[in-house]
């Protein structure tokens, strides 16, 4: 027998107000990631090693900006829903533990917008 | 606080009151594998970044990647994309009610550190090859 109420039930949101979104969003996230990361791998493989002339020039070919751009997405925000979760487990503190995720976000931000920001310039033909 | 009721009630076994077991260790490397990659991508993004900015600063970045470190950096951060990418295939199976029989889940964990072993081992060979 449920102790739900019927508009918590259809809200379906439970404690955590949210309801399964970060569940759905790591999940989706997860298998965008499998052939994105494949192709992280084989550009970092290909461009070890390389000079800036040979990397300006991967970068400048719009189908390696484009995978490149939905690769820096998709594993910018599958690491900041990984993260939140392990803040939560380990993080107890109130103060500290909304600190730590607010960290989480800009970290994940930063690290997404620098990366998009570099793509972009390049393949702009910066 | 010293006279909260809390304190008398017994805990809850934690890990150290457990069998280590090879599960666990998975379930824990891909944690930290994870937590591993999160920092490793801003490596990655900063290496972009250097090829953004200018020739000069991209073969500084470009010198500490290519450096003894720099490598064993770069290899740490392949096997664990490759072990993190073959723990998280592993999950999207059991999110659909499979795989949980216990000599599949041994068995998936065994291959897990096989294939993410090899697959690195392989990508680093073709790396080296194709340069």
């Amino acid at each position: 027998m449920s102790m739900r109420t019927p508009l918590g039930k259809v809200r379906g949101l439970g404690s955590a107000k949210s309801g399964t979104e970060h569940f759905w969003q790591q999940r989706l996230t997860a298998i965008a990631n499998i052939p994105l990361v494949i192709f992280l791998v084989l550009f970092c493989v290909f461009m070890v090693g390389a000079d800036r002339e040979e990397m300006a020039g991967a970068i400048a070919n719009p189908l390696v900006a484009l995978m490149l751009v939905f690769t820096i997405i998709s594993i910018t925000w599958h690491m900041r829903l990984g993260m939140q979760v392990i803040i939560e487990d380990y993080v107890h503190g109130e103060g500290s533990k909304l600190a730590c995720l607010l960290g989480n976000t800009f970290f994940s931000l930063a690290v997404a917008l620098t990366g998009l920001f570099a793509v972009l310039k390049i393949s702009f033909g910066g | 606080m010293a006279n909260s009721p809390m304190k008398e009630r017994p805990l809850s076994p934690h890990l150290s009151i457990y069998k280590p077991m090879l599960t666990t260790m998975m379930s824990i490397v891909h944690r930290i594998t994870g937590a591993g990659l999160y920092f490793g991508m801003a490596l990655f993004v900063w290496w972009l970044f250097a090829a953004a900015h200018s020739p000069g600063y991209f073969d500084y970045v470009q010198g500490f990647i290519g450096s003894w470190f720099g490598r064993l950096v770069l290899f740490g951060f392949t096997w664990a994309l490759v072990h993190h990418a073959l723990g998280g295939l592993r999950h999207l199976l059991w999110d659909t009610g499979r795989g949980f029989e216990l000599t599949k889940i041994e068995w998936m964990a065994r291959a897990t550190i096989a294939g993410s072993v090899a697959l690195t081992l392989l990508i680093w060979i073709a790396a080296y090859a194709a340069r």
